[in-house]
């Protein structure tokens, strides 16, 4: 049976998956799998900001996480620490300054669960066009830096020998992280959007033996995961986020077969 | 063979300073249409760096670089492709450009690949790669060609071959240049400028002007700074004093 709020949720769920395919795998690809995280926990200052000011939540995640990963960027330039230092600084000093705030605004009823987790079945239809046209904007960007920003990922210094001029797409890239986390949040919560991100490209790494062909598996991996993950949750009641991940890990698990064939194959 | 004297790339006085050490100093260079010019040295004198300092990859440094080209190929003395990609040759061979099918396969097949077309990148050999990236570099049609140690893992017969292909290339093309190479041999038959560096430039001009430098044989030794004067002989061409060159008749 398939309610209003169920098909809301689906529209919400494929426009997600559309654009965190392709985006996962250069997330994968540039290995920024705790970059994703550092952003999605910075996010929770974003939220905040928006009970505090009321601006739209999805714009004010988006300049939180934005200027969170621009300090980042700044930051590897400017001391020797190595990224994964710098991003868990980042991550966890957004994260408790976001719990601070929330903590401040004691007279706020405050869903903490469902920032965390997010909640697929309570989107409108608001939401809906907030995750097509964003979407749809970010997926537009990035088939334009595409060739660059694939170039920046394979060789730095090739790229930028070559005139790709990579630092640059490198940071237009980072903006789409935040744009997709700051409209997916309220669907699939921050500590599940980077899951999203990297479980079907991970998935499509396993199958695929070309760039092109991985985003493509990408994408259908994360289409699956959406459906597959929303029917589980409406049969046997399962929250839904976390679902939809699960039906991503289960895709993994099956798809680690077909890469052990392959590797026999090679040997 | 026509003249062609249009300066692509122009470093004048170039440094660069990393951790309060000078990488190299004070190079001066031109780069012109359809010349090849080498760097030589000892490791650690500055021959990547000023390679680098060319291709504009340093952010900060000393003096100045003009470049008058966009159309650049580099093949880096070393490369690290992060393996976590699923990526073709094909796939590679098109990183920076958009390569037509044909043009793809003539590189390959000029630099003896053309059986690798569609295998996976991390499946190559060392040897097999590099003449992977010579491919790319030539099939850009580049009017600058930066080659960082280019035959490194070749095969002996492959080296040569290459080394003719540079040549070839830098004639048909049209473009220049600036290799970076160990192999004397090559160095003298093949280049119409040498620049020996050891972290500053030591010393400059046709490989025989280079060769007769004392500083030249005081940096690589009597004996095989030889191997620079001995090649005098076999010289297929002729350096005019303007610079220009005039192909010898045999």
């Amino acid at each position: 049976m398939l309610d209003d709020f169920f098909v809301r949720a689906l529209l919400v769920g494929i426009g997600m998956a559309l654009v965190t395919g392709p985006l996962g795998c250069f997330v994968v690809w540039r290995r920024l799998s705790f970059f994703g995280d550092t952003l999605a926990h910075s996010a929770l200052l974003g939220v905040t900001l928006s009970y505090t000011t009321e601006i739209n939540m999805a714009l004010s995640v988006f300049v939180i996480s934005s200027i969170v990963a621009l300090i980042l960027l700044k930051l590897q330039k400017k001391t020797n620490l190595p990224a994964d230092a710098l991003l868990g600084l980042l991550a966890h000093s957004s994260l408790a300054i976001g719990l601070v705030v929330i903590g401040l605004l004691a007279t706020i009823r405050f869903d903490l669960m469902g920032l965390l987790f997010g909640d697929i079945l309570a989107v409108n239809v608001n939401d809906i066009a907030v995750v097509w046209i964003g979407g749809a904007i970010i997926l537009m960007v990035l088939k334009i830096i595409w060739k660059p920003l694939f170039a920046s990922t394979v060789n730095y210094e090739l790229a930028e020998a070559e005139g790709m001029n990579p630092e640059k797409y490198n940071a237009i890239f980072t903006i789409l992280l935040a744009a997709i986390i700051a409209i997916s949040i309220k669907m699939v919560g921050l500590l599940l959007i980077t899951g999203m991100l990297i479980i079907p490209a991970a998935m499509a790494r396993n199958l695929s033996d070309n760039p092109n062909q991985m985003v493509i598996f990408s994408i259908i991996g994360g289409l699956l995961s959406v459906i597959i993950g929303l029917f589980a949750s409406l049969e046997i009641n399962t929250p839904s986020g976390p679902s939809i991940i699960t039906s991503g890990l289960i895709l993994f698990i099956l798809s680690l077969t077909k890469i052990k064939k392959k590797s026999q194959l090679n040997n | 063979m026509t003249q062609q004297n249009q300066t692509l790339v122009k470093l004048e006085n170039a440094g660069v300073l990393v951790n309060e050490k000078w990488l190299v100093r004070g190079v001066s260079l031109e780069i012109k249409k359809g010349k090849i010019i080498t760097l030589i040295g000892p490791n650690g004198s500055g021959k990547s760096t000023t390679a680098k300092i060319t291709l504009g990859l340093y952010k900060k440094i000393e003096g100045r670089v003009e470049k008058f080209t966009n159309k650049i190929a580099y093949v880096p003395q070393k490369i690290n492709i992060d393996w976590t990609l699923p990526i073709r040759v094909n796939d590679f061979m098109n990183l920076t450009s958009n390569l037509k099918k044909e043009e793809v396969e003539t590189a390959l097949e000029i630099t003896g690949t053309p059986h690798l077309k569609n295998k996976d990148l991390k499946s190559l050999s060392g040897g097999e790669f590099q003449r992977v990236l010579m491919a790319r570099a030539i099939a850009k049609k580049p009017e600058l060609l930066v080659l960082d140690e280019p035959v490194q893992g070749v095969d002996f017969n492959g080296e040569i071959a290459l080394y003719e292909l540079i040549k070839k290339i830098s004639d048909t093309l049209n473009c220049g240049i600036l290799l970076i190479s160990h192999n004397l041999h090559v160095v003298m038959s093949k280049t119409d400028h040498v620049v020996c560096l050891n972290g500053h430039v030591c010393c400059s001009g046709t490989p025989i002007d280079v060769a007769n430098n004392e500083k030249y044989q005081e940096l690589f030794g009597k004996d095989i700074s030889k191997i620079l004067s001995v090649y005098e002989h076999s010289h297929d061409h002729i350096h005019n004093i303007d610079g220009t060159i005039e192909k010898k008749e045999n």
